[in-house]
């Protein structure tokens, strides 16, 4: 499998907090990777300095062979597809008009039929068409979450990025959203990030979780390798209890550590 | 779930699509025609009842002289230096006006800015009121002073707006912020001359801040439609990323391939260019800027490839509409178009917010 993703010593600070620290990590296609970590560990940073919603400063990042950092924003949009945790408030706009968005990096203009094909073919790929001309604005939280799926694949990319793809949803459609970005990784050789808090999700789901601790990847590896009693007394500063029976483990909360050194 | 009949759909949803925007291209074609229509009867409307035949003999003949047509000289002053100018430049002004009301909403992704909230039109004010009062000019000499000091100030606050916002971070909080702080400051510079004004000057300015077609010039008309006629296209070569910024925010608009602090500066910029170029002759016609986009987009939606072209035909039917009734509700007396179009416009905004019940802005 090729790899479609290569990240070498990235950092990132805001203003003077450093968000992010020279995070190093290869992804190949097909490749499903969850982010996880506490709130304000680089999650999130880590995703937007990808595709340049932030600029990191040191470090490259290599798409399908191609530094992004010498490449203009749009010929980044053609490879990277962008899923926002949640779409804000904005003007009615229909979902095929919002999917279509997806095609700005290719077109200057007009729109061809192919255009219209690709745009299509996410909508129906994400089972939307019965939505297709209705208002985004009129959608339930996991309908819109498909749409913004739909979107980002009607870029064609090779990287999917996805912010909190879940967080806003009830379980059978977190499950939904999540079952959707396995099989377009699988069929489409996609390479998938995404930051996500649900553990057990990001083992169910996940080939490799990336566990993110103030800015630093503090472990790398298979579900099973990485969710651990005592990786998350580390670094989320909680005892939990593990269950594997499904073949992967299972993460069952049972109190914060009482107090955190160092 | 989700995968079966995928060929047959995909190509179904992209028809229904192609249908879907064939509906908007005609929704703005029947605007335009309406506005054709109005603006036509509008020329027969006035104090001196002239007949279609005759309006129409004079409009034929200053546009195409070589028909050879006889024209009664009352009916071509009237028709030619009175009514058409005053028409022609109700189109200009309020599709100027709604154009850049609609970037400047997209642009920001606010549904409460157009020029005039956004500090344009009070530094035109000030600048007016300025030369009125102050007797203080900054170019020019005479009765030209007050239109040269409204277009300066006025482009010399949207260059103030940028700068600031540009050392902020090109944000549409920045804009919204330093915009309505400038409005202020300028809403108070511009009290406090009024408070020391004479009578006949307070006059004056009031009769500028009204906003009014009189006075309507071709020589003032050329001016705005060059302003118009290369400002308009790039405005609308930019309504992919208008939509992408407008829909989706920054951070979504970039992963996009959209750089939105460009597409940001350059609309406002223009949208200010526009405006300001308008309020130099009319004097500030408020509310059209704002509601034309407003109406627009719930006639034809968000899609900024339609929504500008179409406000522009929207907000020139709407200032038309006031103007004529506005000269001819209690002639001779001609009520200020400014005033008009509010009491127009807010009563036909307000039934269509009601009657769209679709979730307009969430």
């Amino acid at each position: 499998m090729a790899v479609k993703l290569e990240i070498n010593g990235i950092s990132f600070s805001y203003g003077s907090r450093r968000a992010l620290r020279d995070a190093i990590l290869t992804i190949d296609g097909s490749e499903v990777v969850s982010l996880v970590g506490p709130n304000g560990s680089g999650k999130t940073t880590l995703l937007k300095c990808i595709n340049r919603i932030l600029k990191p400063k040191g470090g490259v990042v290599i798409v399908a062979g191609k530094d992004v950092s010498r490449i203009g924003l749009k010929e980044i949009a053609r490879s990277v597809g962008y899923v926002p945790q949640s779409a804000a408030h904005s003007f009615p706009v229909s979902v095929f008009d919002t999917v279509l968005l997806g095609r700005r990096p290719y077109v200057s203009w007009g729109i061809s039929p192919q255009d219209k094909e690709v745009v299509a073919e996410a909508i129906a790929l994400m089972g939307l068409e019965e939505f297709a001309l209705r208002q985004f604005n009129e959608l339930s939280g996991g309908e819109r979450q498909r749409v913004l799926i739909a979107r980002a694949l009607a870029q064609q990319p090779q990287v999917l990025l996805l912010d909190e793809p879940t967080s806003n949803l009830d379980i059978k459609h977190q499950l939904e959203v999540l079952q959707i970005v396995r099989m377009v990784a699988t069929e489409r050789e996609i390479a998938v990030v995404m930051a996500i808090h649900d553990l057990n999700m990001a083992s169910r789901f996940s080939d490799t979780i990336v566990c993110l601790r103030r800015g630093e990847i503090y472990d790398i590896g298979s579900p099973a390798d990485v969710i651990t009693e005592e990786t998350i007394r580390t670094v989320y500063e909680v005892e939990v209890a593990i269950n594997g029976n499904s073949g992967r483990p299972h993460i069952v909360p049972l109190a914060p550590v009482a107090v955190a050194v160092n | 779930m989700i995968k079966q009949p995928v060929a047959i759909c995909a190509s179904s949803s992209s028809e229904a699509y192609s249908r879907f925007t064939a509906r908007k291209i005609l929704a703005s074609l029947l605007i335009l025609a309406l506005l054709v229509v109005v603006a036509l009867v509008a020329t027969t409307i006035g104090g001196v009842d002239l007949g279609v035949g005759a309006v129409a003999r004079s409009i034929v003949a200053r546009i195409a002289p070589w028909s050879g047509l006889t024209v009664d000289p009352m009916a071509d002053v009237i028709v030619g230096h009175l009514r058409l100018p005053r028409i022609v430049m109700g189109i200009l002004a309020g599709g100027g006006l709604a154009i850049a009301g609609a970037a400047m909403q997209g642009a920001l992704r606010n549904p409460l800015v157009c020029p005039f909230t956004i500090g344009v039109a009070s530094g035109a004010a000030l600048g007016a009121s300025l030369a009125i009062i102050a007797g203080f000019g900054l170019i020019g000499m005479g009765r030209y002073v007050v239109m040269t000091n409204a277009f300066l100030f006025a482009m010399g606050t949207s260059l103030l707006i940028l700068g600031v916002a540009r050392l902020r971070g090109v944000t549409p909080e920045s804009f919204l912020l330093v915009g309505i702080a400038l409005m202020s400051f300028f809403g108070a510079a511009t009290g406090l001359l009024q408070f020391v004004a004479t009578e006949g000057e307070l006059v004056a300015v009031v009769h500028w801040m009204f906003g009014s077609l009189t006075g309507s010039s071709w020589v003032n008309i050329a001016t705005v439609a060059i302003v118009l006629l290369i400002c308009i296209p790039i405005m609308i070569r930019y309504s992919w990323d208008l939509n992408a910024m407008a829909c989706g925010g920054d951070e979504v608009s970039k992963s996009l391939g959209v750089n939105c602090g460009r597409v940001r500066t350059v609309s406002m910029l223009l949208a200010s260019l526009i405006a300001a170029s308008i309020i130099t002759f009319t004097g500030l016609i408020a509310f059209v800027g704002l509601v034309a986009p407003h109406i627009t987009r719930l006639l034809i939606g968000a899609d900024h490839r339609f929504l500008l072209p179409a406000s522009i035909a929207m907000g020139a039917l709407l200032l038309v509409i006031a103007d004529t009734i506005g000269r001819t509700i209690v002639s001779p007396v001609i009520i200020p178009v400014g005033i008009v179009i509010s009491f127009v416009g807010a009563p036909f905004f307000f039934y269509l917010l009601m009657v769209r019940r679709r979730e307009y802005w969430q």
